[in-house]
């Protein structure tokens, strides 16, 4: 076959983008949230999973900590923490 | 519709991208059953990145130029093999290859008539080479071949018309829409593939390096351009304007937002000027919100 082809499709997951994270993290409290999806519609990385309400996540290998959930979070529910925050109070 | 996602996380598009948010609504409101076609332009390369891709559908890549002659093809051999009518075709682009480069390849398709809806991501500029003025940068942008200086406030000329040129072909469907609106993207572009013939519909998509905005008010820009009447939400089908109503915010309010308008916020005369184009929209497309009596 001529020329770069991407045979498989969907292959893209393997690009840990989760790395090019500096600041901060989102964090997802779950519990005032109405599951009204805003933050699964509005992610540009499709990387919030979840189905019913207070049980929406993010996969941290793929966000890039944009923000734009915590924005748009009608109930406040997602936080932008500081990236590393958890870890360092746990040691 | 299904649980598989079509447009996957993965792809090395910048933090709060509004391309890519928007891509993905409109694949997700078009279904499975499509085929894409992308030209040159920021999406196809952080989409695409060799050897992964973030599409779990048909995805071909063209040339800057003829993403539209090649979307043309696939719909002539899915007509000949007899499947157009289980298959929608899309072809998308940025809009320096919609409005500049691509433009004769796309006024081809409307004018031949294919069965094929066609997605401007309009982020103001040529983003994926560093931010070069093209034909739907807005006035007074300033961009790194329209810089500011001494006698000059950035990108002299005002946006190219795209949806009156679409309208002009006499195409059944136009649209514009917004990322700071993501469910109004989707009906549009449900609506779109609903409809027989050539439709374009074109998207405003924050780029938050181009724009220099914070990445997390992507939606709260894009929405702050439709309030002010600067990007008029509009359709024409077959010619006849519907559009969103606004109650006009003074263009001040979105033009404070972004850096790249940072130097005209002490030049009044230049943020009038910014404020007739937006007065222009208003009445041009009958956007003020009557008050209902």
């Amino acid at each position: 076959m001529f020329g770069p082809l991407t045979t498989k499709p969907g292959t893209s997951k393997a690009n840990k983008t989760g790395s090019w994270r500096v600041k901060s993290r989102p964090k997802f409290l779950q519990k005032n949230c109405i599951g009204c999806k805003m933050c699964t519609v509005v992610c540009p990385e499709n990387c919030i999973v979840g189905k019913e309400k207070n049980a929406y996540y993010c996969e941290y290998f793929f966000c890039k900590g944009c923000g734009l959930c915590a924005n748009i979070c009608p109930k406040k529910d997602i936080l932008m923490i500081e990236e590393d925050k958890e870890e360092k109070e746990k040691k | 519709m299904d649980n598989k996602p079509l447009f996957i996380a993965g792809h090395t598009a910048c933090a709060g991208c509004g391309q890519s948010l928007a891509a993905r609504l409109v694949i997700e409101a078009a279904g499975a059953n499509t085929i894409v076609a992308n030209n040159t332009g920021c999406l196809e390369v952080f989409s695409t990145a060799f050897p992964e891709s973030a599409w779990n559908v048909p995805f071909i890549h063209s040339l800057f130029e003829n993403c539209a002659a090649v979307a043309s093809g696939v719909e002539a051999a899915l007509k000949f093999l007899g499947k157009k009518d289980t298959t929608n075709v899309i072809a998308q682009g940025g809009d320096g290859g919609t409005a500049d480069i691509g433009l004769q390849a796309l006024s081809g398709m409307w004018e031949r008539g294919h069965d094929i809806l066609y997605v401007c991501y309009d982020n103001e500029a040529y983003m994926n080479t560093g931010i070069q003025r093209s034909g739907l940068t807005p006035f007074a942008t300033n961009t790194t071949t329209s810089p500011i200086a001494e006698k000059s406030f950035g990108n002299p000329r005002p946006k190219k018309p795209m949806p009156e040129i679409a309208n002009a072909h006499g195409i059944p469907y136009v649209a514009t829409a917004s990322a700071g609106y993501p469910q109004d993207i989707q009906r549009k572009v449900k609506k779109a593939i609903s409809i027989k013939g050539p439709k374009y519909i074109q998207i405003h998509v924050p780029c938050p390096l181009g724009w220099r905005h914070e990445s997390a008010l992507t939606i709260d820009v894009a929405k702050l351009a439709v309030e002010t009447g600067l990007y008029p939400l509009i359709e024409y089908e077959n010619g006849k304007l519907t559009a969103r109503q606004i109650q006009p915010k003074p263009v001040e309010e979105y033009l404070k937002t972004q850096g790249r308008f940072k130097h005209i916020l002490n030049n009044p005369e230049a943020i009038k000027q910014v404020q007739e184009v937006a007065d222009r929209n208003i009445q041009k497309y009958g956007l003020r919100l009557e008050k209902s009596a």
